[in-house]
């Protein structure tokens, strides 16, 4: 599903990944985890497009195909999805209006019909109602005067509307109450599937526990140090990344 | 005007000799450019009209000839040679008008696709020199006949002064006084022609009224003039304009619009103002100076102006209302887009004189390219006006880094209990929400139309239906290419 190999990239010439590479084969989730400033966020603004960041070196390949020669509406149609650390807010838009323009943006790029009014409506109504969003929030102006965990709650609701094939989630459970947390790990358990992959990225083993990822690597310096199975998230909970930094050894 | 026009002086137009003025032909539809007493004289009689009318024309010139520009505006004003505009031209010259389409501007006819615009409006919108562009006799006739029965009047400013010359001695100039400002002389000078309404005693006027349906509509002209007078109860709901751009050879619009409500009655005021805003180095666009406003004269009447202005070079506009009767209520809402070098500083005042009299300000502006928006808005509570209230929000919106926006509201309450509240907000089109937009598969054009619409909701949502749903696709088309 997702190649990244020998991938280095920069914001402002400091260099913030580093022959970075990464393996995501379709149907599997991996978690990606690291302390703070190790380059977890800068691999998700990558993979959507970010032009803030260059990329000096390496490739990306998503279901066989160069990614960087992809806009990041294009990766959106092709099926790729990021879940905001800081979803933004559009006063004004309804939350539902929103979210339909996106789905016909892919639909049409697709050279599918367009979405109508009423088969979305059940379409949105059916996903809210998977993660235990009140249906009022879709009527609400996108994101505006929404709490934190609300808006963590409209990403999940956003992906199981569009149906992505890559699914990346930055931080999505940061901030996070415990019931807010279960309907995150609700959805993404709903759309979990042979032919759908997910990059989690997250400081807290909590959420893994709830989603039990395939694989999780440990990201330190813009790389990958170790990886595991969804136990090495509780390892890392009791020891810190105190205790990698001094054993780098790849598993 | 602003301090680097050439000395735009009225000392400086009575000095100019006008020999030409005086040999015309007074049997040739059209007199020659420029200004003076005989000119006016000259109109007047053109226009058959009767004595007081032509008076109060001269009165008006008089006054002008002692009025300067403003200079207040935070606008850059080319000087505007007034001496070489003809004041009256029947029909309009069509000589320097296209033969047909193809001489059209293609950019123009780009536009109208895009608004869907039907094609046998696109030749009368865009100024080709026919004859007959489209046949609106019948539509117009079913409206009149409907209108008749409900004992509306609604017809040409002309045709009311010939038809109706007590409702337009009595109500003329009593909102707009002829010297009300430099502007609003000139039009009360000079005007061609415009726009009557009267909707009798308790009548609801059984439709939207629209300039677009009242034929003669086309070409009144630079200085169009406009009296709309409600009885009391009555109510009505007046259009003007529309959304696809008009195509004129008149570069200086002044245009007085004046309201009358009388008890309890309402009068709701929408605009839609596209008028060439020249190209892309703001050559040739339009000056829209105009003065409009309205009386609440009667106690518990409302007069409610509604706004959306995407074109004109420079737009210098203030829609008011003068809150003179008890419980009396005002409102101004108003969506101002200026791109490329367009220049808009408009607002409203709201004069508080009765009792418990309300008003609300809703302004969003929007600016994009090289686009200056200014806000500038009066409240005004005056000693009688107890329990007067106000809300004003004035939002304004940047799109790109070279535009500007502008706010100047003032505030002068002389009753202690009023109530004034004032909210204003400043935002950029960030780069962090068209990349989630993106990120959601919606391409740069798509983000920025769907954020200025959110932007604008509050004034759309006060539109009549239409005219809202013409509004937002008007505002795609304008933000095309502003991003990016």
């Amino acid at each position: 599903m997702l190649t990244l190999h020998n991938v280095s990239v920069n914001i402002d010439d400091t260099p913030i990944l580093n022959e970075f590479n990464l393996e995501v084969p379709q149907g599997e989730v991996h978690a990606i985890m690291g302390p703070n400033g190790s380059g977890k966020s800068t691999l998700s603004r990558v993979l959507m497009g970010d032009e803030c960041y260059q990329v000096t070196q390496g490739a990306i390949m998503y279901q066989g195909e160069d990614l960087m020669a992809l806009s990041p509406e294009a990766r959106a149609h092709q099926g790729l999805f990021l879940g905001f650390q800081y979803p933004v807010a559009i006063p004004g838009v309804n939350n539902m209006t929103f979210l339909k323009t996106a789905l016909n943006a892919k639909r049409k790029a697709l050279g599918q019909s367009e979405c109508d009014a009423m088969s979305f409506m059940q379409l949105a109504e059916s996903a809210a109602q998977t993660i235990g969003m009140d249906l009022a929030f879709l009527k609400r102006d996108f994101n505006t005067d929404f709490s934190g965990g609300e808006k963590k709650r409209n990403e999940i609701l956003q992906m199981l509307v569009l149906e992505p094939k890559l699914v990346i989630l930055d931080e999505i459970d940061s901030g996070l109450d415990i019931d807010a947390l279960q309907a995150v790990a609700l959805g993404i358990n709903a759309l979990r599937d042979a032919g759908r992959s997910f990059i989690l990225i997250t400081h807290y083993p909590r959420l893994l526990e709830l989603v039990q990822p395939d694989r999780v690597h440990v990201m330190m310096s813009g790389q990958i140090v170790m990886s595991g199975d969804y136990t090495l998230a509780n390892t890392l909970e009791e020891k810190g990344y105190g205790w990698l930094a001094s054993n780098t050894v790849e598993s | 005007m602003a301090s680097r026009s050439a000395p735009l002086t009225s000392e400086l137009f009575s000095n100019i000799a006008y020999e030409a003025g005086f040999v015309t032909d007074i049997q040739s539809e059209q007199l020659p450019a420029g200004l003076n007493e005989s000119i006016i004289q000259q109109i007047s009689e053109k226009k058959a009209e009767p004595s007081w009318m032509l008076e109060w024309r001269l009165k008006a010139y008089r006054h002008w000839l002692t009025l300067k520009p403003p200079t207040w505006a935070h606008l850059k004003i080319d000087p505007i040679d007034l001496n070489e505009i003809v004041y009256f031209s029947r029909p309009k010259s069509m000589k320097d008008a296209p033969k047909s389409l193809d001489e059209v501007d293609p950019e123009l006819l780009a536009t109208y696709d895009k608004l869907g615009v039907p094609l046998h409006e696109r030749a009368r919108l865009a100024g080709v020199a026919v004859d007959a562009v489209f046949d609106s006799v019948s539509v117009a006739t079913t409206f009149k006949e409907t209108l008749s029965e409900a004992g509306v009047i609604f017809c040409s400013m002309s045709e009311a002064i010939e038809c109706h010359p007590e409702l337009v001695r009595e109500y003329l100039g009593s909102v707009v006084p002829v010297g009300d400002n430099y502007f609003a002389a000139l039009n009360s000078a000079v005007f061609s022609d415009g726009s009557f309404v009267y909707i009798p005693k308790d009548t609801i006027c059984p439709m939207e009224l629209s300039t677009y349906f009242r034929i003669n509509a086309a070409n009144t002209g630079q200085f169009e003039r406009t009296l709309i007078i409600a009885e009391a109860g009555s109510r009505v709901s007046y259009l003007e304009g529309c959304t696809a751009p008009m195509r004129d050879e008149n570069q200086l619009h002044a245009a007085v619009v004046e309201l009358v409500a009388l008890e309890s009655a309402s009068i709701k005021y929408s605009t839609v103002q596209n008028w060439y805003p020249g190209d892309e180095e703001g050559r040739g666009g339009i000056y829209n100076f105009v003065t409009k406003r309205g009386l609440c004269k009667g106690d518990r009447s409302k007069i409610s102006w509604t706004q959306v202005e995407t074109g004109s070079a420079i737009t210098w506009k203030y829609p008011s209302v003068v809150l003179r009767g008890e419980d009396t209520v005002g409102e101004f809402y108003s969506v101002a887009l200026t791109r490329q070098k367009q220049q808009a500083d408009t607002g409203t005042k709201m004069i508080h004189i009765g009792r418990g009299s309300r008003s609300t300000i809703i302004s969003k502006g929007i600016s994009a390219g090289q686009g200056q928006n200014t806000y500038r808005g009066c409240v005004k509570v005056a000693p009688t006006a107890a329990g007067a209230r106000n809300f004003t929000q004035c939002d304004s919106l940047l799109i790109g880094p070279h535009c500007g926006a502008h706010t100047f509201p003032r505030m002068d309450v002389m009753h202690p209990n009023a109530q004034i509240e004032h909210e204003a907000s400043t935002t950029r089109i960030d780069e962090e929400k068209l990349r989630y937009c993106r990120a959601r598969g919606l391409d740069e054009a798509q983000a920025v139309s769907m954020i200025v619409n959110g932007f604008c909701k509050p004034i759309f949502q006060v539109l009549p239906m239409e005219f809202a749903v013409e509004a937002r696709q008007l505002m795609e088309v304008s933000l095309e290419g502003c991003v990016g």
